[in-house]
Parts: C-alpha cells; sequence; structure tokens
C-alpha cells in the first residue's frame, strides 16, 4: 500500500489529467459523518483528484465505501467537508452551475411530460424559455427519444427514463457530467445498450464526465481513467489510465487490453488472495 | 335479451352458460340491483304483514312518499342548503387549515415540537363532545356548526397533509437541491404535488366529516338545517321523514365524494393508470 500512497501523493503521478488544466480539482477531500451517541464515521479520508477538460472518469470501489458522497460533494449537496473542491477554478461550497447531475433512479417528476421534465433546471435556473426548448428537444433526439416529447415518465420503461434524466442534467449546459451509478437499477441488456449510448452522448457533447460506478467492465469500457477506492475509510488506492482506442464497441470484451485492465481493477479491489478470474456480471 | 341464448364466446364449461356476455363479465352489474330489490321487498313485507311497528320501521313506500313529499314542498331544500352552506365553510376552514398547518409542522421543526404534541392530545379526544360548547361559544345560528364541522374535518386534512409532505421523494428532492432550488421551489415543485394523493384521502374524509359536523352542531340547538328537521320529526315520531331525511344526507354525501374523486382524477392525472399502461 505504501507504494500506491506514494505514487499518489507525488505530484504529476497518475492521479492528474492528461491535459491542460483541471476542470475538477478535489484536494485533501475529508468527510466525517457524524453517528448516534456521538461516533464518528470516517466516510473519506484525504481524497485527492483531478480532471480534465472533457475527461471521463469513473470512480470504482465496494459498496459504502464513500464512492457517492464524492458524487453529493461534487453536486453540492454535501457542503460540510475539510479539504479543497473546486469545479472550474471555483471553490465548491452548494451547488453549482456547472454541474449536471445523474442519479441511480430517474427521479422525474411523474406529473410532468418527458419534454417538461428536461425542461426543469432551465425552469429552476431562469433561463430564456424559448432557447431552452429548442435546446430540450435537441437533447431528447440525442438521447433517442424523438417522438416521447409528450409521454409521462409512467409510460416510459426505466431506460428511456433514465435517458430523458440525462438529457436533464445536460440542459443547462454544464461543463461537468455527474453519473452516480445510473445504469445499477436497469437490467443487463439495456444497461450494455446505454453504456454504448453514453460512450457517444460524451463524445458528442464533449462533456467532462465523472462516473461512480460498482461495474468494473462499465468504468473500463467508459473511461479514460478509473480511480479505484477502497472503503473505511473511503480513500483512492490506485489510479488506472485505459488505453484503448476510441470509439469502443461492446466486442471490445472479448479485447485482450480490455480484460487486463479489468483483472487489474478488480485484483486491486478484491485483495491479492482473491480468485485471478474476473467474473462475467462485474 | 335476444343474444341470451347465443353465447359468441366459447367458454368450455362456462358458470353461467346462459347468461349474456356483459353479465358474465360484470355480474355485479346485475347483483347490486338485485340485492337491492331483495332487501326492498322483504322490507315492505316485514311491515305490511305487521311484524314491525310502523313506529318502529317505516316501510319503503312511506319512506318514498315522505321523500317525496319534503322535495315536493321544498322543505328539504331549503333545510338542505343550509346545511349544505354550513358544511362547506367548515369543510373550507378545515382544509385551508389543514394544508397550513399540516405544511408548517413537516417543513418548520420548530412549528413541529411547539404545536404538534398538543394536535396529537386534541386529536385523541372525540371531537364531536365539543359541539354543545362550541354552540354556547358561536350561538344558536350557523357559525356553530361551521365550526362543528370545521373541526370534525379538520384533522383528517392536518393528518394526511402532514403524512403527504413527509413522503416526498428524496431523489426528486436531491434533483432541485442540486440546480440550487430554494426551499419554495421545492415545495412548489416537487414537495406539493407528491403530497397531493395524500391530501385527497384527506379531502375524501373531510367532504364526508363536514356534513357530519353540521348535523351534530344542529342537534345539539338549531332552527334550521336537516339535523334541526331530524329532530323535529324523531319528535313528532314522524319516522318516514327521519328516513328521507337520511336518504338525502347520503345523496348530498354521495355527491360530495363524487366531486373530490373527480377532482383527483383530473390532479392526480399521473397516478396510478399509466403506471399499468408501461410498456
Amino acid at each position: 500500500m505504501t507504494a500506491i500512497d506514494d505514487r499518489r501523493a507525488q505530484p504529476g503521478g497518475l492521479n492528474q489529467p492528461r491535459d491542460g488544466t483541471p476542470l475538477i480539482a478535489v484536494r485533501e477531500l475529508s468527510k466525517v459523518y457524524p453517528m448516534a451517541k456521538g461516533e464518528r464515521v470516517q466516510a473519506l479520508s484525504r481524497i485527492n483528484m483531478e480532471i480534465g477538460q472533457g475527461e471521463f472518469v469513473s470512480l470504482v470501489g465496494p459498496s459504502g465505501c464513500g464512492k457517492t458522497t464524492v458524487l453529493r460533494i461534487l453536486a453540492g449537496l454535501i457542503a460540510d467537508y475539510t479539504g479543497d473542491v473546486s469545479v472550474s477554478g471555483k471553490s465548491l461550497h452548494g451547488p453549482s452551475r456547472e454541474v449536471g447531475v445523474v442519479f441511480q433512479d430517474a427521479n422525474l417528476m411523474p406529473w410532468r411530460t418527458a419534454l417538461a421534465n428536461v425542461l426543469l433546471p432551465a425552469e429552476v435556473l431562469g433561463l430564456n424559455r424559448k432557447q431552452a426548448r429548442a435546446r430540450a428537444q435537441e437533447l431528447l433526439s440525442m438521447v433517442g427519444l424523438e417522438g416521447f416529447e409528450r409521454k409521462l415518465p409512467g409510460e416510459l420503461s426505466g431506460g428511456m427514463r433514465q435517458r430523458v434524466a440525462i438529457a436533464r442534467a445536460l440542459i443547462h449546459d454544464p461543463a461537468v457530467l455527474l453519473l452516480d451509478e445510473p445504469f445499477g437499477a436497469l437490467d443487463a441488456m439495456t444497461r450494455d445498450t446505454m453504456n454504448v449510448e453514453l460512450a457517444a452522448i460524451a463524445a458528442r457533447s464533449k462533456k467532462t464526465v465523472f462516473l461512480i460506478t460498482h461495474s468494473i467492465a462499465e468504468a473500463v469500457f467508459l473511461s479514460d481513467r478509473v480511480l479505484v477506492m477502497s472503503s473505511r475509510p473511503g480513500r483512492i488506492v490506485e489510479v488506472i489510465p485505459v488505453q484503448l482506442p476510441r470509439p469502443r464497441g461492446l466486442d471490445i470484451i472479448v479485447d485482450l487490453g480490455f480484460a487486463a485492465t479489468v483483472l487489474r481493477i478488480r485484483r486491486l479491489l478484491d485483495g491479492d488472495t482473491a480468485s485471478a478470474l474476473p467474473s462475467i456480471a462485474h | 335479451m335476444s343474444d341470451a341464448t347465443a353465447p359468441e364466446l366459447k367458454l368450455p364449461a362456462a358458470p353461467l352458460p346462459r347468461l349474456p356476455a356483459w353479465l358474465r363479465a360484470r355480474p355485479e352489474l346485475a347483483l347490486t340491483p338485485l340485492v337491492f330489490v331483495v332487501v326492498l321487498g322483504l322490507w315492505q313485507a316485514v311491515v305490511s304483514l305487521g311484524l314491525v311497528s310502523q313506529y318502529v320501521l317505516p316501510a319503503p313506500s312511506n319512506i318514498g312518499l315522505a321523500l317525496f313529499e319534503g322535495l315536493r314542498s321544498g322543505l328539504f331544500l331549503k333545510h338542505g342548503l343550509v346545511t349544505l352552506g354550513e358544511a362547506a365553510g367548515g369543510f373550507a376552514i378545515a382544509v385551508t387549515a389543514g394544508l397550513l398547518i399540516g405544511t408548517l409542522i413537516a417543513e418548520v421543526r420548530l412549528v413541529e415540537r411547539a404545536v404538534y404534541p398538543y394536535l396529537v392530545m386534541v386529536q385523541t379526544m372525540p371531537k364531536i363532545a365539543l359541539a354543545p360548547l362550541l354552540v354556547v361559544w358561536f350561538g344558536f345560528g350557523s357559525t356553530s356548526k361551521v365550526a362543528v364541522a370545521a373541526i370534525i374535518s379538520f384533522f383528517p386534512m392536518l393528518v394526511t397533509t402532514l403524512a403527504g409532505m413527509r413522503a416526498t421523494d428524496q431523489g426528486r428532492l436531491d434533483v432541485l437541491r442540486a440546480l440550487g432550488a430554494g426551499p419554495i421551489r421545492c415545495f412548489l415543485l416537487a414537495k406539493l404535488p407528491d403530497a397531493l394523493p395524500h391530501i385527497f384521502s384527506g379531502l375524501s374524509i373531510a367532504v364526508v366529516f363536514c356534513m357530519t359536523g353540521a348535523i351534530v352542531g344542529e342537534f345539539v340547538g338549531a332552527s334550521a338545517g336537516l339535523g334541526y328537521l331530524i329532530v323535529q320529526a324523531n319528535a313528532r315520531m314522524n319516522i318516514p321523514q327521519v328516513f328521507a331525511i337520511l336518504l338525502a344526507l347520503g345523496a348530498i354525501g354521495v355527491a360530495g365524494y363524487a366531486l373530490v374523486q373527480g377532482l383527483r382524477r383530473r390532479l392526480l392525472f399521473w397516478e396510478p393508470k399509466q403506471e399499468l399502461s408501461r410498456p
């Protein structure tokens, strides 16, 4: 572990974007949750990471390692933390316009049509109605939901609802797209399709994407870099660059480079004693 | 019923082979009126045969006559409008207060801590017992009846509003909060619509309770209203009229309930039928 910690501490180590100034910079981020009876749980311990403009970075780790806490801090939903977090050079203490979030559940308003759901951030942020409407139409076609504008969420499938959520996260043209296990609630086949489309959306919109997932294959398939987290306390143990050519198709799963990267992350997460063979499910 | 002998559906060993399809699909369409006719027939027979005194249980025919007479003379309309006005006033007050206080308790911690224990205490009391007191306070006119109706319907409104506000989907709130939405936006865009199903449960209880309140208020002391009329008829042993007024009250109750349900279907268009037609 010391070797890994050293690498993390080194300036210019792997935990750096490939080029330019970082869009997201997290330094010495720690978070402690107070529990009942005065106990304290260290959720995050000295997290350091930088994500560059246009980069796709994933954070993988076991359940309860604090992945979601990292995302909620970046989303501005948790404001009391120690350390520095900045987006586009501005210190983050609360919600930022620069950020769009997609949660595990689509969290659509069931009383709003798909279009009205996509327009929700525009209403809250007070954007120009006409422009927002046109952009919402565009985004809905980008996520493959042309013709479904007037449908209510109850009339859409799980995958379609999550597509609406992605369009909603992009309506105010944020610099960063945060995704918290966005396809965790979908079935495996839909999930694969959604991942291919997410890669395409990320490429087309040129957004910086930060994805939380516990699927290693998903992280490797989508990312430029994968941050590996361990739990208790949550910390980043390794940063794995993914050197696979883009665009990547689903058949990349049989690529040796892909398999080697997945295996490397799996070993990091399971420890050396675990089976060397990656499970297909992950 | 020409198609009764020619069933189009070839169901193997249908339990009711000779019935038309609509009746087989929805037997309650025939059964419900049948029960009504049978019960009414038995009732009429029992009274006509002198098995039960007319004073205890008037015959359906007499009740029908009393109802017709009450409606024709305008007596029921006059007193019905009084009761309806009192109930509507109480309903309006109860709904407004229930929504406001329920929202305040759900949203403001301090209000919850200060007020909620007392509300629980009052809620465990039978509110009808307050009716005589309210008549002393507000007099024999309509105001005291409005007050009884309001107090009785207030608690279901309060409790359901509170439950609704607490049932807010946290995920939807997260979406709004991540956009920097303030408490008022969160309330209007997520909490209130999310609470509507609960609020409508409260409304359908309150719409029935407010009639009860108005009637009870009139029982205690009044010079008009259907409750007053019942007391009068009872005193004169005009039992058929008592039954006729009960029927009128039932009709008003059903109308109020239907109104609330109609509004519910309008406002809660997203649930739950759409859920079923999900592809």
